[in-house]
C-alpha cells in the first residue's frame, strides 16, 4: 500500500517541524546504536544490567515455556525422525558400537582408578551443586549461542560456573541476575572447553560451530587417530570444568580433529544443574581475568 | 477458532457498530505491542543450538512497515531495536543501529517506488531481511573475535519464505486493531 502524503503537511509550521525531528531522531538513533555497539564489542559486561534486568522480567513465561516443552520437542523430533529415519537408523546403530566399547573401557578403567584411590587412601572431595534449574529460554535467531537459566545470584549462582545436564555439559555462566543466569552454550565459538579422548586420554579442545555442532581440535598436529564415534570429556585443564563430564561425541573426522556432536543437547533438557568451579584458583583468576578485562577495556579507547 | 471468528465479516463480529470508533490504545498500541511480544520469543520452549528461528521480531516490524507506512513513527527503531536487543543475545546496540537504519532505508524505497504490489513488498522485504541477518551475524562475529562460519543461509531462506505469512499475521492484527469497541 502507497503511504499517504503525509511527508508535504503544507504550510503547517508544527508538523514540518514533527516530521524534520522524526528524521533527526532515527539518524541519531543509527549514530548512537553504532556508538553502543562499539561500546558493547570492547566491552561486553557493560549492558549485563539491562539483560538481566529484561530476563527478570520474562522469567514466568520462560518457565511456563519449559513445562509445555517436552510436547513440542516430541512432535519435532516426529516429524525430523520421519524424514530422516533409514540413515538414522544406521548412524546410531554404528555410534551404539562404539559407545558400547567406550562403555567396557571406561568400566575397566574406573575400576582400576576405585582400587588405586582406595590404595592410596584419597577421598573423593563431596562436590554438592550450586542449584538444580530450568534452561528458560535461549537465543534462536542469534547466530551467538546463550540460553537463560532460573537460577540466579540469589540461589549462589556467579559467573564463571560450569552448567551441566545429566548427559553432558551445557555451557558455563557468564552473567548472573538474582533469579535468572545467562550460560554461554558449548555451541558458541566465544567457548573454548579443554577435553581428552575418554578411553585413552587424547587432549583436544572444543569450540563451538554456532551451527549446533562442535569443532574438536587436537593438540598434537600429526596423524589424526580420531575415529567416528570417540567420546570427549571434560580433562579438568584450565579448572573452570570438573573433569570427566561428556562433551561431545566425534561424527567425522577432518585433517587437524572432528566435527561433533553434543553429548547433551541443550534442547533436550528441562533441568540443568549448576555446579561449582572445578578448583577455587580458577575461579579466582576467572574473577581476575574479568577484573582486568574490564579495567584495560576501560583505559583502552 | 479464534481465527475463524475473526475470519468473519466486521458486521458480524460486533453487531452494533454505529456510534463506535477504535480503542485509541489499541489502535497505536498493537503495533508496538506486537513487536516486543516477538522480541520476547526467545523466551519459548524451544530451546536452540543453533540459529534456526527466523528474526520474527524484526520481520513482524518490518511488515508492519510495509503494510501500514504511516503507522509506525520514523523514530520507532530506536525503542523497538533497543527491547529487541535485551532478549536477542546480539551484542548491545545493534538492534538499534539496524532497526533504525531499517526505518531509513524503507523511507528510500518509498520514495523511489511509491505504487508497489505484493511481488515487489516481498522482494523489499526479502532485501532487507538477507542484509539484516548478515549484518547481525557479523556483529557477532566481531564480538567474539573468530571468524564464524556463515550458518545463516537457512534461516535467510525461511524468513523470505514466511514472509507472506507474516503479512497475513499483520491483516490479522490489523482488523483486531481496528474493532470499534469505544463508545462515542
Amino acid at each position: 500500500m502507497a503511504r499517504s502524503q503525509d511527508r508535504r503537511p503544507g504550510h503547517s509550521r508544527r508538523a514540518q517541524n514533527g516530521i524534520f525531528t522524526g528524521y533527526v531522531v532515527v539518524i541519531l538513533g543509527v549514530v548512537a546504536g553504532l556508538a553502543v555497539l562499539v561500546l558493547s564489542i570492547v566491552r561486553p559486561e557493560t549492558f549485563a544490567f539491562a539483560r538481566s534486568s529484561a530476563a527478570e522480567v520474562a522469567r514466568p513465561m520462560g518457565r511456563a515455556g519449559a513445562e509445555g516443552r517436552a510436547a513440542g520437542q516430541g512432535v519435532f523430533a516426529a516429524i525430523g525422525a520421519y524424514f530422516k529415519a533409514g540413515q538414522q537408523n544406521a548412524e546410531l546403530r554404528r555410534e551404539v558400537e562404539a559407545a558400547r566399547a567406550n562403555a567396557v573401557s571406561m568400566q575397566a578403567l574406573k575400576d582400576e582408578n576405585r582400587r588405586l584411590k582406595a590404595l592410596l587412601g584419597i577421598v573423593d572431595p563431596a562436590r554438592p551443586p550450586v542449584a538444580t534449574a530450568h534452561l528458560i529460554g535461549s537465543s534462536g535467531a542469534s547466530t551467538r549461542r546463550f540460553a537463560v537459566i532460573d537460577a540466579g545470584t540469589r540461589h549462589g549462582v556467579i559467573a564463571g560456573q560450569p552448567v551441566r545436564a545429566a548427559s553432558g555439559l551445557i555451557g558455563r555462566v557468564t552473567e548472573a541476575g538474582p533469579s535468572t543466569a545467562r550460560v554461554l552454550l558449548v555451541t558458541d565459538p566465544d567457548n573454548v572447553v579443554p577435553v581428552r579422548r575418554a578411553n585413552d586420554g587424547l587432549a583436544a579442545f572444543v569450540q563451538g560451530a554456532s551451527n549446533g555442532r562442535v569443532e574438536i581440535r587436537l593438540i598434537n598436529m600429526g596423524v589424526n587417530p580420531v575415529k567416528k564415534g570417540d567420546v570427549f570429556v571434560t580433562s579438568g585443564a584450565g579448572g573452570l570444568y570438573p573433569p570427566g563430564i561428556p562433551v561431545a561425541v566425534a561424527t567425522a573426522p577432518t585433517r587437524d580433529g572432528a566435527t561433533g556432536h553434543l553429548a547433551a543437547d541443550p534442547a533436550d533438557h528441562v533441568y540443568v544443574v549448576v555446579e561449582q568451579a572445578f578448583s577455587p584458583q580458577a575461579r579466582a583468576e576467572y574473577e581476575r581475568l574479568q577484573r582486568e578485562g574490564a579495567a584495560s577495556a576501560a583505559t583502552a579507547p | 477458532m479464534i481465527l475463524r471468528t475473526l475470519g468473519k465479516a466486521p458486521e458480524d463480529l460486533l453487531r452494533r457498530r454505529i456510534n463506535r470508533a477504535p480503542l485509541p490504545a489499541l489502535a497505536i498500541g498493537l503495533p508496538w505491542a506486537s513487536i516486543m511480544l516477538a522480541s520476547m520469543a526467545s523466551f519459548s520452549p524451544v530451546i536452540a543450538s543453533a540459529p534456526v528461528m527466523p528474526p520474527l521480531a524484526y520481520m513482524l516490524f518490518l511488515t508492519w512497515r510495509l503494510m501500514r507506512p504511516g503507522l509506525l513513527p520514523i523514530w520507532a527503531g530506536l525503542p523497538l531495536g533497543l527491547f529487541d536487543d535485551l532478549y536477542s543475545g546480539q551484542p548491545f546496540g545493534s538492534g538499534i543501529m539496524l532497526w533504525s537504519a531499517t526505518m531509513l532505508a524503507m523511507e528510500l524505497i518509498d520514495e523511489r517506488f511509491l505504487w508497489r504490489g505484493f511481488g515487489q513488498d516481498w522482494l523489499a522485504a526479502s532485501g532487507l531481511i538477507a542484509a539484516y541477518l548478515l549484518l547481525c551475524s557479523a556483529f557477532a562475529a566481531l564480538a567474539t573475535g573468530y571468524p564464524l562460519p556463515l550458518v545463516i543461509v537457512p534461516q535467510v531462506l525461511v524468513s523470505i519464505a514466511l514472509y507472506p505469512v507474516m503479512t497475513r499475521v499483520v491483516s490479522l492484527l490489523d482488523r483486531i486493531r481496528l474493532l470499534p469497541l469505544k463508545r462515542l
